[in-house]
C-alpha cells in the first residue's frame, strides 16, 4: 500500500529574556545546580508569580513574524500534574486564549518550490526544571535554575508531508526566531526543542492515522533521522496488519530508534483552569502596532531582496538569508567590496569551507566582515589576484595579522599591475625563448589561446606578483606584432 | 484589673507608649507572660517568638528614645500562621510545613516590621485555612475563651480567641470565605476583611488564590482601622493586588453616620436563624436608626447559591494551590520512599488531614475533564450573578448589614460528622468573597452569654465607610468592650 506521512510539530522556544517568566530570576544558562531559583521558582509556600512583560513582548513580535493573529487577551492557565522538576506541582501555560493564534510560515521544498505551513497557535508557558539522575546514588537530583524560563510553544497544523519537511520547517523557525533576536537558537543548550506528531495513513484518505509523539528532539538532523526511523517503524507494523498505540516516544540518536516511554495506564487529565493569581493578559492594537515597527527584516523578505536587487540566484540568497547572523556578515562585506556576487561567492566559499573547518560560529570567525569586504575591494582595484586574495584570507584566520593592507605589503601579494613594467619582461621573456616564439607562430591561429600558456607560466615566474589578466593582454599584443 | 495592660486597645498601647506609661518591653514581657499562663487552656498560638518579640521591643523603645516613634513603634500584635515569617516556624496548622521555616517574610508581616511592631509569635488556624471551627489544626483546636467547650470559629480562630482572651491586642487574619468575620462573631471581636486586592497576598500560603484576602482581628473598630493602615496598599509583588490610593482609615472614624442607608438583604434574615439571634442583629439596626441610619430592605435573589458555587471554585483552586507540598523541596517527607509515586502518596497522605483531603479531592474532581464545565466553569458564571447582586444593591444603599453567623459558638464535635452542615456556618460570609467585597464583624450583643457578631458589607474599597460605621456603633454601645469571665 501507498502510505502518506502526516506530521506537525511542537517547537518549544525558550525567549531570550534576562529575568524568569514569573520571577526575577536570571535566566543565564550553565549556572551552578540551583543558584538561579529563587522562592517563586521552588514554589515555596506563600510565593505569587509576576508576568514578565518582556516575554509578552517577544511573544508578539513572534506573532507579527509569522502573520499570526495575537491574542488582545490572552489568559494564563495552570496545567496540573506532579513531577519533581516541577516545583508547584502545576505548569503556568496558556489553553483557550493564547498570545498568538493562527500564522503561517513558507518552506523551501527540494524542487525550489516553496510550501506554505500553518501555524496553529503558539503560547506562552514556563519551562520546567532538570532532573539529574547520575551522582545521586540510585536517586535523583532536582536542578530547578531552568524553572520558570519562558518559553513560546510553537504548533504546526500537521500539514507536513516528510522528515526533510518538518527539518525544514523546524529550520526555518530557528532563522525566524533568531532573526527576532527572541532566542539564542541555541540547540545544544535546548534553547530550541522539538516535539514531533508523527502518522501514517494510505494515500487518499481524509482520516488520520493513529500518531505517536516523538518528544524533545533537539537538532535539526536528528528531528529528520527520528521521523524517518518512526516512519519506518509505522510502516512496518501497518503492512503486517498491526494496529499504532498512541503513545509519547523518545528517540535515540545512537541506536538510530524511537522507544515508548513508560506508557501511563490512563491518559493524563492536567485539569486546566485558568490561574487565579494572574491577571489575563491585555493588549490593545497600538502596543502590537509599537512591536511590529520594532520587526526587523525577516528571512523569506531578506532573500527576497538578494534577488531581485542584486541578482543573486535563488540558492545564493536562501543560504545567505538563512541565519541573520551570516547574513548580515554577507551585507557587511557586500556593501564594502561593492559587489553582491563576489560577496555571495566568498562567503559561501571560503568563509563556509573556515567555519566547517574550524567548527565555529560566524560571530567568532577571526576574518570580519570588514576585513573580507577590504579583500574583496583589492580584488576589485586588482591590487591582489584570486591566490594573494586567499592566502590574505588565511593569514587573518591563523591571526598572524589584523589589518589586511599590512598583510598585503608584509607577504608580498601586490600585484604589478603597470603594462609598462609588464612590457619590459614579456619583451625579455619573448627574447630568451626563441624557439617557443617560433612554435607559437606555426600554431594555427584558431590553437594559439592554448600555446600562450607557457609565455604566461614564464612571465609570471619571471615576477612574481604581476597581474595575470594585464600579462595576457601584454603577450597576446608582443606575439601578435611579431 | 481594667488598667492592666493586656485590657488595653492598640489605640491606648500607642498613646501609653507615646506617654511613657510603660516601655514597649513592659508590656511585651506581661504579654508572652500571660500567653504562657492562660493559652495552655486557649491553645491560640502555635508559636510564641519570645526572643525575638523582645528583641523587636528593645529596639522599638530604642527608636523611641532616639525620638523615632510612629503609631505602631512597639506595639505588640500577633500573625496567623498563614503568613510567611522570615526564619519562624510557618505550619499553616498543618503536619505538612510543621517544619517549615519560610526564608522570607510575607508583605504585610514586613509592613508591620517596619512600622516598628512588635510580633508575640503564630496564631493557630484551621489546616489550610479550611475549616469554620479550628477543629482541623494538626496543633490541636483553639479554645473559645467565653466557653471552652465551644469552638472559637475558624480558620482565624487562633487569632480571635487570642485577641478575645487579651493575651493579644491585635492579630493578622484571613478570610476565604468567612475566615476573620465569624471567628470574630464567635469571640465576641471585630475584625475586617477588606477588598479582594486591597491587601498584598505575597507570603500569605494559599487557599483559594480569587478569595482569599488577609485582614484585622481588633477589640475595635478604630484598632482595625490602624491595622489596615499598614497592611493596605499595592505590592508589585502580588499582580492581584489593587494599585490604588490607600486612605488614612483613622480619619474618618468619626464622621456622622446621618443618612447612611443600610441594606437589609431579605435573604440573610431566614426563618431557620433563631429569633435570639435575628433580636441582637435588629437591635444593632435600632442603634444605627437612632444615629441617623435609614433602613433598607434588599434582595440579593442569589444568595442560595454562594455556598455550592464557593465549594466548587475553593476546592478547585486548592487542589492546585495546595500540589507544591509535595514532599521533595520543603515540608513534611514520609519516611523511607521507595519510589517518587510513593514519595508523593505517602507524603500527602501522611502530611494532610482529613478535611483538606476533601477539598483536594472535591477540586480535583470539579476541574478534571468531562466536569469542568458542569462544575468550575458554571460556578464561575453563577459567581458573576451573586457579584451582579451585590453590584445592583449598592446603587441604592451604602452599606448592608446582617448576622455574622447563623449561630453563636457551637460545641466541639457538633458538626463535626457533617461537612456540609460545617459548611453551612458561612452562609452569610461568603458570598462577600465570591463579589470581592469588603465585609466585617463587630459584637452586637449576646445569646446565652455567647457573643453574636453584626456583619456589615461594603462596596467595593468602601473600608474606611465600614470601620467608620463600626466605630461610631462601639462609640454608642459597650459590646466590645465585654470581655470572657475572669479576665
Amino acid at each position: 500500500m501507498e502510505w502518506e506521512v502526516v506530521i506537525g510539530l511542537e517547537i518549544h522556544a525558550q525567549l531570550a529574556t534576562k529575568s524568569k517568566i514569573f520571577s526575577g530570576a536570571s535566566t543565564a544558562y550553565g549556572a551552578d545546580a540551583n543558584t538561579q531559583a529563587c522562592a517563586v521558582d521552588l514554589g515555596l509556600p506563600g510565593v505569587l508569580p509576576v508576568f514578565n512583560e518582556e516575554a509578552l513582548r517577544m511573544a508578539v513580535k513572534f506573532g507579527l513574524a509569522i502573520d499570526a493573529e495575537i491574542g488582545l487577551k490572552s489568559v494564563f492557565d495552570r496545567k496540573n500534574y506532579f513531577y519533581p522538576d516541577s516545583p508547584k506541582g502545576y505548569q503556568t501555560t496558556q489553553l483557550h486564549h493564547p498570545i498568538v493564534g493562527k500564522g503561517h510560515i513558507e518552506i523551501e521544498l527540494d524542487n525550489g518550490e516553496t510550501k506554505r505551513i500553518n501555524v496553529t497557535r503558539a503560547h506562552l508557558e514556563e519551562d520546567a526544571g532538570k532532573s539529574v539522575h547520575e551522582g545521586f546514588n540510585g536517586m535523583s537530583g532536582i536542578d530547578l535554575n531552568r524553572a520558570g524560563t519562558p518559553l513560546v510553544e510553537i504548533v504546526s497544523e500537521p500539514e507536513l508531508r516528510s522528515a526533510k519537511e518538518a527539518a525544514a520547517y523546524f529550520k526555518k523557525m530557528h532563522s525566524i526566531v533568531t532573526y527576532l533576536g527572541i532566542c539564542d537558537g541555541d540547540l545544544s543548550q535546548g534553547s530550541m526543542r522539538c516535539d514531533c506528531n508523527v502518522s501514517l495513513r494510505p494515500k487518499g484518505q481524509e482520516e488520520f492515522g493513529t500518531r505517536t509523539e516523538i518528544k524533545n528532539v533537539n537538532s535539526f538532523r536528528n528531528v529528520e533521522r527520528a521521523i524517518n526511523s518512526e516512519i519506518e517503524r509505522q510502516m512496518d507494523i501497518l503492512e503486517d496488519g498491526g494496529r499504532i498505540i498512541q503513545e509519547t516516544r523518545l528517540y535515540d540518536a545512537d541506536k538510530n530508534e524511537t522507544r515508548a516511554m513508560r506508557s501511563k495506564e490512563v491518559e493524563n487529565d492536567y485539569r486546566y483552569f485558568p490561574c487565579p493569581d494572574l491577571l489575563p493578559v491585555i493588549i490593545d492594537q497600538s502596543y502590537v502596532d509599537a512591536v511590529k515597527a520594532t520587526l526587523p527584516e525577516l528571512p523569506d523578505a531578506k532573500k527576497a531582496r538578494f534577488e531581485s536587487d542584486h541578482g543573486l540566484s535563488a540558492t545564493d540568497a536562501a543560504v545567505l538569508a538563512s541565519s541573520r547572523e551570516l547574513a548580515d556578515y554577507f551585507e557587511t562585506v557586500a556593501a564594502k567590496a561593492g559587489d553582491y556576487k563576489l560577496a555571495a561567492n566568498w562567503v559561501q566559499g571560503d568563509v563556509s569551507a573556515a567555519l566547517n573547518r574550524l567548527e565555529t560560529t560566524i560571530s567568532e570567525l577571526a576574518v570580519s566582515a570588514e576585513q573580507l569586504g577590504r579583500i574583496l575591494q583589492l580584488i576589485k582595484d586588482n591590487t591582489l589576484n584570486n591566490g594573494g586574495a586567499k592566502e590574505v584570507f588565511n593569514a587573518l584566520l591563523e591571526g598572524k595579522g589584523d589589518d589586511v593592507d599590512s598583510l598585503v605589503d608584509s607577504l608580498g601579494l601586490k600585484q604589478v599591475s603597470d603594462t609598462g613594467a609588464i612590457e619590459e619582461i614579456v619583451a625579455k621573456v619573448l627574447a630568451d625563448n626563441p624557439k617557443l616564439v617560433e612554435g607559437y607562430l606555426a600554431t594555427p591561429v584558431d590553437k594559439r589561446a592554448k600555446a600562450i600558456g607557457p609565455f604566461i607560466g614564464l612571465t609570471r615566474k619571471a615576477a612574481a606578483g604581476v597581474n595575470p589578466q594585464v600579462v595576457m593582454e601584454v603577450l597576446k599584443k608582443k606575439l601578435e606584432e611579431l | 484589673m481594667s488598667d492592666a495592660m493586656h485590657t488595653k486597645t492598640i489605640a491606648q498601647i500607642s498613646a501609653d507608649l507615646a506617654a511613657g506609661t510603660y516601655s514597649s518591653v513592659e508590656i511585651t514581657t506581661d504579654l508572652l507572660a500571660r500567653i504562657k499562663r492562660e493559652d495552655q487552656a486557649i491553645n491560640s498560638f502555635i508559636t510564641v517568638t519570645e526572643e525575638q518579640a523582645l528583641a523587636q521591643a528593645r529596639a522599638a523603645d530604642a527608636a523611641r528614645a532616639a525620638g523615632n516613634a510612629s503609631v505602631w513603634t512597639g506595639v505588640p500584635m500577633a500573625h496567623k500562621d498563614i503568613f510567611c515569617t522570615n526564619g519562624v516556624l510557618t505550619t499553616c496548622g498543618s503536619k505538612m510545613l510543621s517544619n517549615f521555616e519560610a526564608p522570607y517574610d510575607a508583605t504585610i508581616v514586613e509592613n508591620f516590621n517596619k512600622a516598628g511592631a512588635v510580633s508575640l509569635g503564630k496564631t493557630n488556624m484551621d489546616e489550610f485555612a479550611m475549616g469554620s471551627s479550628n477543629e482541623t489544626s494538626y496543633f490541636g483546636a483553639v479554645k473559645n475563651p467565653w466557653d471552652h467547650d465551644r469552638v472559637p470559629g475558624g480558620s482565624s480562630g487562633g487569632s480571635a480567641a487570642a485577641v478575645a482572651a487579651r493575651l493579644v491586642p491585635a492579630a493578622t487574619a484571613t478570610d476565604t470565605g468567612g475566615s476573620i468575620r465569624q471567628p470574630a462573631a464567635l469571640c465576641g471581636v471585630t475584625g475586617i476583611k477588606p477588598t479582594y486586592g486591597r491587601v498584598s497576598r505575597w507570603g500569605m500560603i494559599a487557599f483559594a488564590s480569587s478569595l482569599d484576602q488577609a485582614g484585622t482581628m481588633t477589640r475595635t473598630a478604630e484598632d482595625s482601622a490602624l491595622m489596615l493602615n499598614v497592611m493596605a496598599g499595592f505590592d508589585p509583588k502580588d499582580s492581584t493586588s489593587m494599585d490604588r490610593e490607600v486612605p488614612d482609615y483613622t480619619a474618618t472614624l468619626n464622621n456622622s453616620i446621618e443618612g447612611m442607608t443600610i441594606g437589609l438583604p431579605k435573604e440573610y434574615f431566614r426563618d431557620d436563624i433563631s429569633a435570639e439571634m435575628q433580636q441582637q442583629v435588629r437591635n444593632a439596626i435600632a442603634e444605627y436608626e437612632k444615629m441617623g441610619a435609614k433602613v433598607k430592605e434588599i434582595s440579593l435573589p442569589n444568595t442560595h447559591l454562594a455556598v455550592p458555587v464557593y465549594y466548587v471554585v475553593a476546592p478547585a483552586e486548592c487542589s492546585a494551590n495546595l500540589s507544591r507540598m509535595d514532599g521533595v523541596r520543603f515540608g513534611y517527607r514520609c519516611d523511607n520512599p521507595q519510589d517518587i509515586e510513593d514519595l508523593y502518596l505517602r507524603s500527602r497522605s501522611e502530611g494532610f488531614g482529613a478535611e483538606v483531603k476533601r477539598r483536594i479531592m472535591v477540586g480535583a474532581y470539579a476541574l478534571s475533564a468531562g466536569f469542568y464545565d458542569a462544575y468550575y466553569k458554571k460556578a464561575q458564571q453563577v459567581r458573576r450573578l451573586i457579584k451582579n447582586d451585590f453590584v445592583e444593591a449598592f446603587k441604592e444603599v451604602d452599606i448592608i448589614m446582617s448576622p455574622t453567623s447563623p449561630t453563636p459558638a457551637f460545641k466541639f464535635g457538633e458538626k463535626g460528622g457533617d461537612p456540609v452542615a460545617m459548611y453551612l456556618e458561612d452562609i452569610f460570609t461568603i458570598a462577600t468573597n465570591l463579589a470581592g467585597l469588603p465585609g466585617m464583624s463587630v459584637p452586637c450583643g449576646q445569646v446565652n452569654g455567647l457573643p453574636v457578631g453584626l456583619q456589615m458589607i461594603g462596596n467595593f474599597f468602601d473600608e474606611a465607610r465600614m470601620l467608620n460605621a463600626g466605630h461610631q456603633f462601639q462609640q454608642a454601645t459597650d459590646w466590645h468592650l465585654k470581655a470572657p469571665a475572669g479576665i
